[in-house]
């Protein structure tokens, strides 16, 4: 599943260019043009690609990193 | 004048809140610094996102939208709605999880520790300084044609020389003494809570701005054929945005990933689950702020008055498009909350550089190279203060210089940091680079960078492109190589450092 998220990512990263867009000027609603009524679209799917990534692909990983070991007071950091 | 005592009514409310935070701070550098490391998803969500939408967000997508069109809501909005999300996810909470464990404070911690390098941590601390000035010169740039434009002909005798607005320069020293005020009452803690404040302030008023100004011009429908009668070039991108100008676009917003002041407030996360929030959020968070401003900057180039005359003149201050259409538009109280608003989107980024650029002073340059035993915590938190206002200081006295269109300023500080952002993703998922190839990054981002800003007159002339693209595009391309290639010619890091950053368990 993951891998299918992130070429999922590759796909909306290559759909934002919406060149078939380019020089329309339709307006849907009456007022939104063709160009901002996709990328208002875009948005809106990008953000349940998120809610996907995050229930799918989140990484457990870091978070056991993170919050297994031990902690180190703040300003302990880059001073080896 | 009910404008101005809005806004002046607003400030007192944030020095209040400074004030309240300093009253539940601990007294501690944890606290000070990272807030104890106690944020919050929903806290989290609205400071990085309220440092990340400054006077570029609302100021400078109305003024580019005035003059690109709709374009300017793929190339920032859209694109930051992905990109910015992506880095939180692949890249803030990484460095979240190695700050936690390895008491990291600032960025240059982290970058001193991965590449084994004190010189490479001095080395980035100027040029992170350099790069989030010209970020402070927006807002203060911002606030102040804001302001200027709010009050016009409020004081016809006291400021002549601005047909009665309050000055720039006002502005300018007001927010930054209010800013200054509250971070240094109650330190990080003050600045996420006042960012919380100020980001459902701003992203309040952002539509009810909205919703007011379309009722006025005669709904959403009749505003946007004013503009499909008079230009429709804005209506739609053949005739404003290349094609490889919008792709390229795509590399802007992953300067978000090096950010220091936003590499901070990552570091107070209570938790990696506080990240999700942020995650989802930011998106749509985006869109409600950029959607509504795109609009009226689009509408801004043809609506008109009862009178017949443009709402907004052709002749007009740079960044003023917004105010102009709150002032003309919407009634003395409004123009108030919507003057708040403005103030508050353009403060919530400020606190928290200002904040950062202490904080990177004190810890990263001072206690690093002199010991943290030779001081009191009292006079660390003094030098962080005094530094701060240095910054600042000089920062205000650039915006006196001359002005810039809000939205090239930043989006040349943008490509910058952008072009150091292979560094921090090298440094998380590549073992094998080396701190010379970082060094060689950061050496290339100064040349490359530095003689396109230069040739741009710095940022006079608008967008320049290099063969049609952004040029962010052969900034990080060249900085990238750089990296890559120094890496693969020097010794990689020692095995305890591989060990620490590449642990068998992640």
């Amino acid at each position: 599943m993951k891998n299918v998220l992130y070429a999922l990512l590759l796909v909306l990263a290559l759909a934002h260019q919406d060149f078939w867009n380019w020089d329309r000027t339709h307006l849907y609603f009456g007022f939104l043009p063709s160009g901002l009524a996709y990328h208002t679209v875009y948005t809106l799917i990008v953000v349940v690609f998120w809610i996907l990534m995050i229930r799918f692909a989140w990484p457990d990983d870091v978070e056991r990193f993170a919050e297994e070991g031990e902690i180190s007071d703040p300003g302990a950091g880059g001073r080896r | 004048m009910t404008p101005l005592i809005i806004i002046c009514g607003y400030l007192l409310l944030l020095v209040g809140l400074g004030y309240l935070s300093n009253r539940l701070a601990r007294g501690t550098p944890g606290d000070y610094f990272l807030a104890s490391r106690a944020i919050g998803p929903f806290v989290l969500l609205m400071s990085v996102f309220g440092t990340t939408m400054t006077a570029f967000a609302l100021v400078g997508s109305t003024g580019e939208s005035y003059h690109v069109g709709i374009g300017v809501f793929g190339m920032m909005a859209s694109w930051s709605a992905l990109v910015h999300a992506a880095v939180f996810f692949f890249v803030g909470l990484r460095l979240w999880a190695f700050g936690r464990r390895y008491g990291y404070v600032t960025q240059i911690q982290f970058i001193r520790d991965r590449f084994e390098s004190n010189l490479l941590g001095t080395l980035i601390f100027p040029i992170l300084v350099g790069l989030v000035v010209p970020y402070l010169l927006i807002g203060i740039l911002g606030a102040g044609g804001v302001v200027k434009a709010l009050t016009a002909g409020a004081f016809p005798d006291l400021f002549e020389a601005t047909r009665g607005g309050i000055p720039g320069w006002l502005t300018g020293l007001v927010i930054c003494t209010i800013v200054l005020g509250y971070i240094f009452f109650a330190g990080l803690r003050g600045a996420a809570w006042a960012n919380t404040f100020q980001t459902l302030v701003f992203m309040a008023t952002g539509v009810i701005a909205f919703v007011v100004i379309s009722g006025e011009l005669g709904g959403v429908r009749a505003a946007t054929q004013q503009v499909l009668e008079a230009n429709p070039a804005v209506l739609k991108r053949s005739e404003t945005v290349g094609q490889l100008q919008f792709l390229t676009y795509a590399l802007v917003p992953l300067s978000v990933g090096m950010f220091p002041h936003v590499f901070q407030h990552w570091l107070t996360a209570r938790s990696a689950k506080a990240f999700r929030l942020t995650i989802i959020a930011h998106p749509l968070c985006i869109l409600i702020v950029w959607l509504p401003c795109v609009l009226l900057g689009v509408w801004a180039t043809s609506v008109l008055m009862p009178d017949g005359s443009l709402v907004v003149p052709v002749e007009h201050p740079p960044n003023s498009e917004l105010a102009i259409m709150v002032e003309k538009l919407t009634s003395p109280v409004l123009t108030g909350i919507l003057g708040a608003g403005i103030l508050a989107a353009i403060m919530s980024s400020l606190d928290s550089q200002f904040f950062c650029l202490g904080t990177i002073f004190t810890e990263d340059i001072v206690l690093h190279h002199f010991g943290r035993a030779k001081f009191s915590e009292r006079q660390i938190i003094l030098m962080a203060r005094g530094f701060i206002v240095a910054v600042v200081a000089c920062t205000y006295a650039l915006s006196l210089i001359e002005p810039r269109q809000v939205f090239t300023l930043g989006v040349w500080c943008f490509s910058g940091f952008t072009s150091l952002f292979p560094i921090v993703v090298a440094a998380l998922y590549w073992p094998r680079v080396t701190r010379a190839g970082a060094m060689a990054c950061v050496a290339t981002t100064v040349i490359v960078g530095g003689a396109l800003f230069v040739r741009s007159d710095f940022g006079r002339h608008g967008e320049e492109l290099i063969f049609g693209m952004m040029p962010v595009a052969p900034m990080i391309v060249c900085s990238t190589a750089a990296l890559v290639v120094v890496s693969l010619l020097t010794r990689p890091p020692g095995e305890a450092t591989l060990k620490r950053f590449f642990p068998s368990t992640l």
